[in-house]
């Protein structure tokens, strides 16, 4: 009973609020920004600044905090998505699941389509495309926009930032047509 | 929320003292993104194709709670538990060509991998090994940009 209720996913309702608490947390705390892609950066002037005035700055003194929030999302993923795992299949909308089913997506179980994140497909033109070439304009992108989905999307608009409504109208619309464009050329 | 014990030497101790809290914090948010069903492909393709509005709710009741916690945490003057006056440094709008070109070029790899970078990290832990090669392509693609920022419109 206990057991079934933990593994039971959460609804937007529970999830939300959550979030928007974690960004409050996160200034009560240290009066730091929530914003995953900051990351990225910290990561490159850590492992390898260049000659690049970009990463060349203080990262144990900005970023640390945030490396060991980050390292906390792995483990939090971890405990939510293989301790805590749902048995069911997301329940997307049957419109959702039509709209997949007609671009080849027909695997609606585990997190991710098995028709396309495995090592497997990893090794073809298609698998680099999306998961080499997604995670690269990922980077890219958040790091040129200054945020992500939580640096813009919940931590700037929560703070009502005119930059963060520009960003978060761009990725909506770019990952909107992304998803209506391209994705049916890659997927088999 | 403490009192501000803000000299310079001793504001190194509080830094540290608080990693374990943000790690848990983290934890937290990988929690809520994994048991919230954020990191699922299937429910950002169910937003980004508009057959749903999951995602949206999620957006709009985490800024329901964000924005006035933010309002009121500002106007108050509230101390964080390192000390400082908790204050949001605004972004810098500019011409805002960044935040047009950034946030396309994101959008467009968020299409493509159906995931954000949060999600991203948590699908590593979440046992999704193919991840951690986003992940990395991820660190690249900063890595350009900063390498070619100095030569971008912003």
């Amino acid at each position: 009973m206990i057991g079934e209720l933990l593994h039971r996913p959460w609804p937007w309702y529970v999830t939300g609020p959550l979030l928007g608490l974690v960004a409050v947390g996160l200034l009560l705390l240290g009066n730091k920004p929530f914003g995953i892609s900051s990351n990225l950066r910290h990561l490159c002037a850590a492992c390898l600044p260049g000659d690049v005035a970009y990463f060349k700055y203080d990262w144990r003194q900005s970023g640390l905090w945030n490396l060991v929030f980050l390292a906390g999302v792995v483990v939090g993923g971890f405990v939510g998505g293989v301790l805590l795992r749902s048995p069911h299949p997301v329940a997307i909308t049957s419109q959702a699941q039509a709209s997949l089913a007609a671009i080849g997506i027909h695997d609606f179980s585990g997190l991710v389509p098995r028709e396309i994140f495995t090592w497997h497909v990893l090794l073809s033109v298609r698998g680099v495309l999306m998961v080499v070439g997604g995670g690269f304009l990922i980077g890219f992108g958040t790091a040129y926009a200054g945020g992500c989905t939580s640096g813009h999307g919940i931590f700037g608009l929560a703070d009502l930032q005119l930059p963060s409504v520009l960003a978060v109208v761009s990725f909506f619309a770019a990952g909107a047509a992304g998803s209506f464009l391209l994705l049916p050329l890659l997927i088999p | 929320m403490t009192t501000a014990t803000a000299t310079t030497p001793a504001l190194a101790r509080p830094r540290e003292r608080l990693l374990p809290a943000y790690l848990f914090g983290g934890v937290l948010f990988g929690i809520v993104l994994t048991k919230g069903e954020l990191v699922s492909w299937f429910r950002i393709q169910e937003a980004l194709r508009f057959k749903g509005p999951y995602l949206y709710a999620v957006f709009a009741s985490a800024l329901a709670v964000a924005a006035p916690a933010f309002a009121w945490l500002k106007r108050h003057r509230v101390r964080s538990v390192a000390g400082e006056v908790i204050a949001i440094q605004p972004k810098a709008l500019g011409r805002g060509v960044r935040y047009v070109y950034g946030g396309l070029l994101f959008g467009l790899g968020w299409a493509l991998v159906g995931a954000c970078p949060g999600p991203l990290f948590a699908l590593v832990g979440a046992g999704v090994g193919v991840m951690a090669v986003a992940c990395l392509a991820a660190v690249a693609g900063t890595w350009v940009y900063g390498y070619l920022r100095p030569r971008l419109p912003h």
